[in-house]
């Protein structure tokens, strides 16, 4: 199918990262059954590195690829640095989404944001919450979703 | 192996067709409006397919019109019942919750001119119950829209029961046919429909070529001007290649139906109780008022789009009601309307048979969904909490 780049279809047929971490340092799930996506993402941390990432994601192509691909571009980086990772990064990585996909990018990174939140929040680990604002808006985006109009 | 099981959406054109096709458009191109003998050959093959055709359907050639397909077909049924209607005061539209869009999004149109528009429910066997419709005809109803068999879960509406309900109550009855001609019997007169809609790439006739049934007497309002071309209800030159490929599609289709739907038959039984087989899943739409083509299923912890790529990468042609699949946000309007919620109408599969699938490729379709299904729920957060009893399953 020409609707996805080869790399797209590479991380969907080939994802890496896939499956659960038991005694993951945080955990982050982001999107909802109802719109058809969600991604949970598991970190293991050891001094500020994210020295293991692994993902489960219910979602289309697209969202299986980004979450894939968002594991890839923060796995064995500083927290602060895989704090940094944007949709558009993930979305340029993946050599481009179709525009009514770019939200399954953007799931990728609440997801990275709300497993890295859900980490500094159990070891008590002061945060600035302006660097989790996709995070912390999670919910208005599936409420936009929730609204779409269907055509 | 490569198995094109998605033939409600289109289908291949058959051998015979591309034939006609071919010759008429090489040997009979004159235009069948002009005056010489070339124009009037290709008036006389016009001529003959119009017969042809409404033989078939139990019309009067007079009441058939060539359009460019179902959507074309629909929209005029619609939009001439409705603005005749208006003329006497009736501004009522009645349809279904499952129409195609062709349908709700004409009816859409007219909602915001003032019309008023009554979107029946269907029960979760995907069929309009008789009681429902009647009860919603009044003195102000213009038009019944009721599809004869739906195009995502197969299901066939009541149509003759309503067909011969709004002839008795005075009401226009228009039916998008475009699903079941071809594969089952449809008759005008049976149907005691006003209009009908069809198209030829359903039955392996080419792409771009339907025909509007139009009752003599039934109001119709052209929506393409430019000519006299079917009596100035549809401007334009004629397609005379495709009509007359869609003539030749039909008579083919309604000549092997009979054998052919006892062969689709055994392999849709053979395709639902294996599907069936998978954890958590249901098939959607009646079991037995459906389409002999016709295989729909709902699998619970998935998402369709997923699911259609990878059956793709195995060869399968096949189609999904989810959301991700049409680029909008909602999943299938039908399958919400049978009682599937959002969470496992996303994860739906429609499977449409046709007449050269064997028995091998269902059971090759069974192990790949099987397969495809349990590899994408082995990754997904829903099944894991399903199976961890953290949310509840629904199917």
């Amino acid at each position: 199918m020409s609707l996805y780049s080869e790399k797209v279809m590479d991380h969907f047929k080939h994802p890496r990262n896939v499956g659960i971490i038991e005694d993951a340092d945080g955990i982050g799930e982001v999107g909802n059954a109802k719109c058809g996506d969600i991604m949970k993402m598991y970190i293991k941390v050891q001094d500020g590195i994210l020295v293991d990432v692994k993902f489960e994601t219910f979602g289309c192509g697209s969202a299986i690829a980004s979450s894939s691909m968002a594991t890839e571009m923060i796995k064995g980086k500083p927290l602060e640095e895989a704090l940094t990772l944007t949709n558009r990064a993930v979305t340029e990585a993946l050599g481009g989404l179709p525009a009514y996909k770019l939200h399954c990018s953007v799931l990728a990174e609440q997801a990275v944001q709300a497993a890295i939140l859900d980490y500094y929040t159990k070891n008590n680990i002061p945060y600035d919450p302006s660097k989790f604002k996709d995070a912390l808006c999670a919910h208005e985006h599936e409420h936009e979703h929730d609204e779409g109009e269907e055509e | 192996m490569y198995i094109y099981a998605d033939h409600a959406a289109t289908t291949k054109l058959s051998e015979r067709a591309a034939k006609v096709y071919l010759q008429t458009a090489q040997e009979v191109y004159g235009n069948p409006s002009s005056l010489h003998s070339t124009g009037q050959r290709a008036q006389e093959v016009l001529t003959e397919c119009r017969e042809q055709i409404a033989a078939i359907l139990g019309a009067s050639p007079r009441e058939i019109y060539f359009t460019s397909g179902g959507s074309e077909s629909d929209n005029q049924a619609i939009l001439s019942a409705a603005y005749a209607g208006a003329k006497k005061g009736k501004r009522k539209l009645i349809s279904t919750a499952i129409e195609h869009h062709a349908v709700l999004h004409t009816l859409k149109k007219l909602q915001k001119e003032g019309f008023e528009v009554v979107l029946l429910p269907v029960g979760t066997n995907g069929i309009v119950d008789v009681k429902d419709v009647e009860a919603a005809i009044d003195d102000s109803t213009a038009l019944v829209s009721v599809m004869f068999a739906n195009n995502e879960i197969g299901t066939l509406q009541p149509v003759a029961e309503i067909g011969a309900l709004c002839r008795k109550r005075g009401v226009l009855f228009h039916t998008d046919a475009v699903q079941a001609v071809g594969h089952v019997p449809v008759n005008v007169k049976e149907l005691s429909c006003d209009y009908l809609a069809l198209s030829a790439h359903k039955f392996s006739g080419p792409k771009g070529v339907g025909v509007l049934y139009c009752r003599t007497g039934a109001p119709l309002t052209s929506l393409i001007e430019g000519g006299a071309q079917e009596k100035h209800k549809r401007a334009g030159t004629e397609d005379l290649p495709a009509i007359a490929a869609m003539t030749e599609a039909l008579k083919e289709s309604v000549a092997d139906m009979g054998a052919t739907s006892v062969m689709l038959r055994h392999l849709q039984d053979r395709l639902i109780d294996g599907l069936s087989k998978i954890p958590h899943c249901a098939l959607n739409g009646d079991r037995e008022k459906r389409l002999p083509s016709n295989v729909s299923f709902c699998f619970e912890g998935i998402e369709g789009e997923s699911l259609l790529l990878l059956l793709d990468e195995k060869g399968i042609c096949a189609s999904s009601g989810s959301a991700c699949t049409s680029g909008s946000l909602d999943p299938s309007h039908v399958l919400l309307a049978i009682g599937r919620v959002h969470d496992v109408a996303h994860g739906s599969l429609r499977l449409t048979l046709g007449a050269e699938n064997t028995e091998e490729e269902v059971d090759y379709l069974i192990q790949s969904v099987e397969e495809v299904v349990a590899y994408l729920r082995g990754m997904s957060p829903v099944w894991r909490d399903l199976q961890e009893g953290k949310r509840q399953y629904i199917l």
